[in-house]
């Protein structure tokens, strides 16, 4: 038992206090809730693109759809396929070692690379759940609105996208959840995230119990404290269901 | 109602299937070591027929040695290494060779084991060492005060330079020239290397790769400036990509040697003493010599 507390407490002083090694997680956590936020934005703008794109296809009767409908929905479609057919972590080696091959190893570079590789790749699965939401609203509601004289565009902004904002929360939720535990892959370019800093804390102390529980501990409370976030937008955007 | 029960007995055996998995980290390793082994048998099964006489007469101690060594799997020499490192390491189609799986196969055959090899990263070796994932680290690893807190080392059967690689008409020309603040190194995660290069030149400019392989590919596009890592490797990557160069000067001279766990003193002895045999005998020296050919 003294043997197990004083390994504990080495691996801890090792961990954290040893040349500032506390530094690695500090740093860890910004360069992940960076790559994380801005891959996310990146994601919801594809993803919405998409999602028009998709359900206004999907919406129309098949002898109605326009020749741009049908050749935009057919980029979507092989968009969607490739990447959701293929690893995250093989496309973060494509983008980094084939596409951007000519970009210096800087923090910087390294950080854009995986915010673009994260946020094309969560894009994908994002056009798939508002997709979802926009064609859960009846049919009836666009209808509605365009007999009103708005146009599309206003009908989509001001009625539909909304409702479906709030039917794919939850959804939305699980994507943002796993895109910020995926990022943990960036380690293989090199870049210096959480993860990256506990592997390089084990490779400089041999010590595994403690930094990997560390950095498991602060992805466990991120992830506690964005679900909390998400439930408390969630709730404030019922308040309109309570009558 | 019987419905209820087939889906209970479904999930008992899920949960049985998730149970299995936990249990069998050894047998998964020998999976992937499989065809490795699976030769192994065989030539060691050739071996023990012409060796039957001399294995009488040697029974005695044989047997002695095989009962004081224990192993993580009994019969087995498990050996972590990163087989990314030629000469040392490297695949030859699925099958990991070079020095150092040379010099563990005839250690193996020394202790009467049989050998098998585990592929990991580098800078998981020592940790699997300690948790007793495996049995020894052999992966042309420094022996260096950190890890020696963490494991023991058996005696140095080489020696290791550390080097560095620059793209042919680099304005590097010497170790002075790696201070330059606004230059990139590319290193092995873990490494003495990686060790080195961030005591010396701090942690932002040091780029990690899992590999050395990574390493190198990330200096040929221009990623990294410089690549530091050990001289063989070097030369073996320097020799298969155009355009690479190997700088005269040393960065660091080394030594490498096995790493054990500090729990099994007596793999460690059985170790330094079949190591030193082999030693005497010259076994070593000519496995270095078919992998490094003298300058």
């Amino acid at each position: 038992m003294e043997k197990l507390i004083s390994g504990l407490k080495l691996g801890l002083y090792q961990t954290f206090i040893l040349d500032n090694n506390y530094q690695y997680f500090v740093r860890g956590i910004g360069i992940t809730l960076l790559v994380t936020a801005c891959a996310l934005v990146l994601g919801l703008v594809i993803g919405v693109m998409i999602a028009i794109v998709r359900s206004a296809h999907d919406q129309q009767p098949a002898n109605k759809r326009g020749p741009v409908l049908k050749f935009l929905n057919g980029v979507c479609k092989v968009y969607l396929t490739v990447i959701r057919g293929t690893p995250t972590m093989v496309q973060l080696l494509i983008m980094w070692f084939v596409i951007w091959a000519s970009a210096r190893a800087t923090d910087s570079n390294m950080i854009r690379c995986a915010i673009v590789t994260f946020g094309i790749n969560s894009g994908a699965y994002i056009a798939e759940i508002v997709r979802s939401g926009i064609m859960s609203i009846e049919a009836g509601q666009m209808e509605a609105g365009r007999s009103l004289g708005m146009s599309y565009a206003d009908t989509m902004r001001f009625i539909i996208i909304p409702q479906a904002f709030k039917n794919v929360l939850p959804a939305l939720g699980n994507e943002l959840i796993t895109l910020l535990k995926e990022t943990s892959i960036v380690t293989v370019i090199g870049l210096k995230d959480l993860t990256k800093g506990a592997m390089i804390i084990q490779s400089k102390t041999y010590q595994a119990f403690v930094p990997f529980f560390a950095i498991a501990a602060i992805y466990l409370v991120m992830v506690l404290f964005l679900t909390w976030l998400l439930g408390k937008l969630e709730g404030r955007l019922r308040q309109s269901d309570i009558r | 109602m019987k419905k209820k029960i087939v889906s209970a007995v479904l999930c008992l055996s899920m949960a049985a299937a998730l149970l299995a998995g936990c249990g069998s980290s050894s047998s998964t390793s020998a999976d992937t070591t499989e065809e490795t082994t699976e030769e192994e048998t065989e030539e060691e099964v050739a071996e023990e027929e012409t060796e039957a006489a001399e294995e009488t007469e040697e029974a005695a101690e044989e047997s002695e040695e095989a009962a004081e060594v224990t192993t993580v799997t009994e019969g087995v020499l498990t050996m972590g290494t990163n087989a990314a490192f030629p000469p040392y390491e490297y695949y030859d189609g699925d099958v990991v060779v070079g020095i150092d799986a040379e010099i563990a196969e005839a250690l193996a055959e020394k202790l009467g084991l049989t050998l098998e090899i585990v592929d990991m990263d580098f800078s998981s070796i020592i940790t699997s060492v300690q948790s007793g994932k495996i049995d020894v680290g052999i992966a042309g690893m420094t022996v260096t005060d950190e890890r020696l807190e963490n494991v023991n080392f058996t005696d140095s059967y080489a020696t290791g330079v550390q080097v560095i690689i620059v793209p042919e008409g680099s304005d590097i020309t010497s170790v002075d020239d790696l201070s330059n603040e606004d230059l990139l190194i590319g290193v092995q995660e873990g490494t003495t290397g990686h060790i080195y290069c961030s005591d010396d030149y701090g942690e932002d400019r040091v780029i990690a790769y899992t590999n050395g392989a990574t390493a190198v590919q990330a200096l040929l596009q221009g990623k990294v400036d410089c690549v530091v890592i050990d001289q063989q490797p070097a030369l073996a990557y320097v020799e298969a990509n155009e355009g690479l160069a190997i700088l005269d000067t040393e960065y660091v001279i080394e030594e490498y040697a096995i790493a054990v766990s500090k729990d099994n003193e007596a793999l460690l002895d059985a170790l330094n003493a079949a190591l030193a045999e082999l030693t005497a005998d010259g076994t070593v020296q000519s496995i270095l010599d078919t992998y490094i050919t003298a300058e």
